[in-house]
């Protein structure tokens, strides 16, 4: 139980993980990423990569979205210029993996930052509806741009090696991800307590006051844009190379919508949010599934049925959370710790 | 309250505004306005209710763009002026001018301490490597200017707010805020924008003792809107009058209460 806590310097008031619980809690987070592989299925294992993978992009899109403020449905967009990015890099010109990804990243931060240009005038849903026409256009490039992306014929990348060993399988491809996706977290996390996290955070809040306290509010808003399309077309970038394998069926708007999902349903502008609801939307279509095959003998309608009630479940989960907790998991979360930090006294 | 001029031989202008218009399609919010606040005094704008007070504000902070006339403003005394006109907001902010607004606009989802950050954001250098990185320089930096901005929580008495968001604080703690943000940016010139409106009597007081403490402690110049005659004709060195745009009177207190323009705004024609 936590008391009577002090701090006697600025740098410890400021720290990410202030509390001996936090530090444990961490702790113990790191332990069992480094253990899970080692006990997982392979099942398991894809299923913790996608979600590394959805992280990395919720993360982003939570940058835009959730803290500053600027309504997005050009996620899947950015994960196709990502993923293309990547695939075209190694596959025309042969470059390796590992320069490939923050190349193809960059690519993408140059194009939110093209994209992020309505942002000056327009706000609210009227940016969502000119950043759904840069969805659209992507997706129009991609499908119809034969010599460069192969149109609708899926671009097979080859498979990642190092050291003469092949990294796509679920077990090598894991280590890379997992070390991505903290890095990506520990990043973005010190962007919130420090100088531009505040910016964005203050465009979100009142962006008339945030010009009147000297913030550059479309430079920020720019570097909103530019900063979050890096890490979706990270994201995309791992997918590709992760995959071996990229289509345009995988970036369409529904992508961006379930992006969207995520960070409602995890938290809009929080860190631990974004990983919450990256989890939470890829497991719930696979619990789904799993539940159906175990019924495809006892009931064997059930297989039929199956797509309409994955569809059925996720908007289900997406209205509940918005009615009964708007500040998604990652405020539930908050209010289990906050309930356990002065247990058993709760007065 | 001593007039400024006396002490000092030539007293020089910190804020000048000439023949200031704007209009909004054909509304005259200010028509040829006209005043010159003084280094170092509190300079109060009054008038009725859409007078162009808070028109006149914002046109000295860049949110309006008045389509004529001009405004200059020096930092201290025997700096060159600079033209505010047509400045972008952040810009001007940039040149040492902080602000308040009439409601409050504060980033209701941070703590009172992040919107105090945020008054140092002009201040600080950290980009997006170097804040997401967090490491040697920039974490300096951000303790560089905790430090600062816990001088303005200790000045404005908020050490027990700190870490609460502002949007759960009362009101008159909110406006108490929103001065400590402003005065965060660490500025040479203060507009508020009626610091005490709606506030009760014991938080009008602690609201004017802050305004003359910034004044003469940090030497900060101070321009307010307010309505409350009784502060304004007890805080302010020179008051300016404004009535359907235009100014109409500037001067000590006791000469704008006896001008009979004044009057004529306030209270009509007798008889």
């Amino acid at each position: 139980m936590e008391s009577g806590i002090f701090f006697s310097d600025y740098r410890s008031d400021m720290a990410l993980r202030r509390m001996p619980l936090q530090k444990v809690r961490t702790g113990l987070l790191l332990v069992g990423l480094v253990v899970f592989p080692f006990l997982a299925t392979p099942y398991w294992l894809n299923l913790a990569n996608q979600i590394a993978i959805a992280t990395i992009g919720a993360i982003g899109l939570n940058i835009l979205v959730g803290y500053t403020g600027q309504i997005s449905l050009g996620q899947g967009a950015f994960m196709a210029i990502g993923a293309y990015g990547a695939g075209l890099l190694t596959v025309r010109f042969g470059v390796p993996f590992y320069i490939s990804i923050p190349v193809a990243a960059l690519i993408t931060a140059v194009a939110g930052l093209v994209v992020g240009l309505p942002s000056l005038r327009l706000k609210g849903l009227y940016l969502a509806v000119a950043t759904l026409a840069a969805q659209q256009i992507v997706e129009f490039v991609v499908t119809h741009w034969t010599g460069l992306t192969g149109g609708t014929e899926a671009l097979v990348v080859p498979a990642p090696e190092m050291f003469g060993a092949r990294l796509n399988t679920d077990g090598r491809f894991y280590w890379i991800l997992i070390v991505v996706a903290l890095a990506v977290a520990l990043f973005a996390a010190n962007l919130f307590r420090s100088r531009v996290g505040r910016a964005w955070v203050a465009i979100r809040d009142q962006d008339i006051a945030a010009s009147a306290i000297g913030v550059n509010v479309f430079g920020y808003k720019l570097l909103a844009f530019a900063t979050s399309s890096f890490l979706v077309g990270l994201s995309g970038a791992l997918l590709a190379h992760y995959r071996s394998i990229v289509t345009w069926e995988r970036f369409t708007i529904e992508v961006s919508i379930s992006y969207l999902a995520m960070i409602i349903i995890g938290g809009l502008g929080t860190i631990s949010g974004s990983f919450f609801g990256a989890t939470l939307i890829v497991l719930l279509p696979a619990m789904i599934n799993t539940v159906g095959r175990s019924l495809q003998d006892t009931a064997p309608w059930a297989a039929t049925v199956l797509p309409y009630v994955q569809q059925g479940v996720f908007g289900l989960v997406i209205i509940l959370f918005l009615v009964l907790e708007p500040e998604g998991l990652a405020r539930l979360w908050r209010n289990v710790k906050d309930y356990f930090r002065v247990w058993p006294f709760s007065y | 309250m001593a007039e400024p001029a006396a002490s000092s031989p030539a007293p020089s202008t910190c804020l000048e505004v000439d023949g200031l218009t704007l209009s909004f399609g054909g509304v005259h919010a200010l028509d040829d306005v006209a005043l010159d606040v003084r280094h170092g005094e509190v300079f109060a704008i009054i008038g009725p209710n859409g007078a162009g007070k808070t028109s006149l504000l914002n046109s000295i902070s860049g949110l309006y763009r008045p389509q004529k006339g001009s405004i200059t403003y020096s930092a201290s005394p025997g700096e060159e002026p600079a033209s505010l006109l047509g400045r972008a907001p952040h810009k001007v902010a940039q040149l040492g001018v902080a602000r308040s607004f009439q409601n409050i606009e504060l980033f209701r989802a941070m703590s009172v301490l992040e919107n105090l950050m945020l008054g140092r954001h002009i201040h600080m250098r950290g980009n997006v490597l170097t804040c997401g990185v967090y490491w040697g320089s920039q974490r300096r930096e951000e303790i560089r200017h905790r430090a600062a901005v816990e001088d303005v929580i200790d000045f404005l008495e908020i050490e027990n707010l700190r870490h609460q968001a502002v949007g759960t604080l009362a009101y008159g703690l909110q406006k108490r805020v929103e001065l400590a943000r402003a005065l965060a940016l660490d500025p040479k010139l203060l507009l508020l924008d009626e610091p005490m409106a709606g506030m009760n009597v014991e938080e009008k007081e602690d609201m004017a003792r802050f305004i003359l403490d910034v004044n003469e402690e940090r030497g900060v110049t101070t321009v307010l809107i307010e309505h409350d005659m009784g502060v304004v004709m007890d805080l302010s060195d020179r008051v300016a009058v404004l009535d359907f745009g235009r100014s109409i009177a500037c001067g000590t207190p006791d000469h704008v209460r006896a001008d009979p323009a004044v009057i004529h705004a306030y209270l009509g024609d007798a008889g």
